[in-house]
């Protein structure tokens, strides 16, 4: 089997790497000020953040494309201000993989801050800490399982990414050929080898992930139960 | 000297209470449900009243609509329920984590008898040795006012008499007002130089009890 192009592997990393890193920052601050407060429209909120972990992916790339088309609000945002277009470049790879990977992480998040007492974190306010040192001694070291688990799966759903990419990024080989599309494009080319090669290699890389997540949550979310009462 | 004068909505009655704490043991006694622990939370800034003021050696804790000190600026001492002891950090980094000086928190371990857990995680000591650690933790803050919601309910009947003793010999050690909250009348009776009764977020016609001190 000759598989010269490896930019596939590549792409998809850098991608989904990226995409994962902005939605880890977005997914926890939004999870901390809208999960935890009350207040008008939190369900509407709420709901349009989980959207797209129910609609199918092209209903988002057919979103997106609006948004950010020629004639799209940000489209035409972009290309005024920076003389910038997003369609069929690797950014518009990376915006793809970010909106359908952040529902796993804000709802990783949510949950993993509302898992432990609230007033653990107002017995350190009530010792004089400030919220920034409170967040990343108290919050953040105990809500890091739920957090990582949502790491984890939004990775592994960035990877996987292809209807909203396809339909926003297209396949330009070399430039926005992440595995999902290099497989469905080596198929349809009728090369089943290629085609075979990326799967071996997107199921392991998922098959590890989950089995690696699996493990250490078990070894780490029972780490501060009280094991004498 | 602390006072409060508070009014607050909850969902089934308005809490409504004005009371006055000088350098004494103050319970605020009623049965569970009654407002107690919101009273407490309004007082250390994790709840917000809906009116009124709270004064705290002539300093306004809070004033409606006009003054709020956020929690971590009040200096009072806060001993939850549940201790809520920072289940990943060791004894030590628990009461090292707002502590004046190290001298102060090392003086408080051994006083409460303590010292030999540094190392350990919350999960590993006994209910008893968590209150310490948490009454330690609170003291190690040089608080203005200590504030103890139900400390004792989860000891069983030994380790309860002896923290309860421990509470006088701390208070009068050091001095400073303390409110705790009970829904035991033994237990109110025992510690408290006044008993407030609390029913539906209103004082019952502010009587007040007085008993000697046990240790008298």
């Amino acid at each position: 089997m000759d598989v010269t192009n490896l930019s596939p592997l590549w792409l998809s990393f850098k991608t989904a790497g990226i995409a994962t890193i902005i939605v880890f920052i977005t997914g926890i601050i939004l999870a901390r000020f809208i999960a935890r407060n009350a207040f008008p429209g939190k369900s509407i909120l709420e709901a349009i953040f989980m959207l797209p972990l129910v609609l199918p992916p092209t209903v988002v790339g057919f979103g997106l494309l609006y948004l950010f088309g020629k004639n799209g609000f940000l489209g035409k945002l972009l290309m005024n201000s920076f003389d910038f277009q997003v369609v069929f470049t690797w950014y518009a790879v990376i915006i793809s993989a970010v909106v359908v990977s952040f529902p796993l992480m804000y709802q990783s998040a949510a949950a993993a801050f509302q898992q432990y007492d609230s007033n653990i974190e107002n017995a350190a306010y009530t010792m004089g800490a400030s919220k920034w040192r409170v967040f990343w001694t108290i919050s953040f070291p105990l809500a890091w399982p739920g957090l990582l688990a949502g790491l984890v799966l939004s990775f592994a759903r960035a990877l996987g990414e292809f209807g909203a990419t396809l339909m926003l990024a297209g396949y330009i080989p070399n430039v926005t050929d992440t595995i999902p599309l290099a497989i469905y494009f080596a198929v349809e080319s009728g090369n089943m080898e290629l085609a075979t090669f990326w799967v071996v290699i997107i199921v392991t890389l998922g098959f590890t992930a989950i089995l690696w997540l699996n493990w250490w949550s078990k070894r780490n979310m029972m780490r501060y139960t009280d094991r004498r009462r | 000297m602390l006072k409060v004068d508070i009014q607050k909505a909850l969902s089934h009655f308005e809490i409504d209470v004005s009371f006055k704490v000088e350098n004494k043991i103050v319970v605020l006694f009623g049965a569970s449900g009654s407002g107690k622990t919101t009273i407490l939370n309004c007082i250390s800034g994790i709840d917000k009243p809906d009116k009124g003021k709270i004064l705290l050696n002539n300093e306004t804790l809070f004033e409606e609509k006009k003054i709020f000190i956020p929690i971590q600026h009040r200096k009072i001492g806060h001993l939850f329920q549940d201790y809520a002891l920072f289940p990943h950090m060791t004894v030590w980094k628990n009461i090292a984590y707002g502590m004046k000086t190290e001298k102060l928190a090392k003086d408080l371990m051994t006083e409460l008898s303590i010292s030999h857990l540094k190392d350990q995680y919350p999960h590993a000591i006994s209910g008893g040795e968590k209150q310490r650690v948490a009454i330690a933790r609170a003291l190690a803050t040089e608080p203005k006012l200590l504030l103890l919601d139900e400390p004792f309910s989860a000891l069983d009947d030994d380790t309860r008499t002896k923290s309860q003793k421990e509470l006088l010999r701390l208070h009068e050690l050091w001095q400073i007002p303390i409110i705790m909250v009970t829904h035991s009348h033994a237990e109110a009776k025992k510690l408290g130089d006044e008993i407030l009764y609390v029913k539906e977020g209103k004082l019952q016609d502010n009587k007040i009890e007085k008993n000697p001190p046990i240790y008298q």
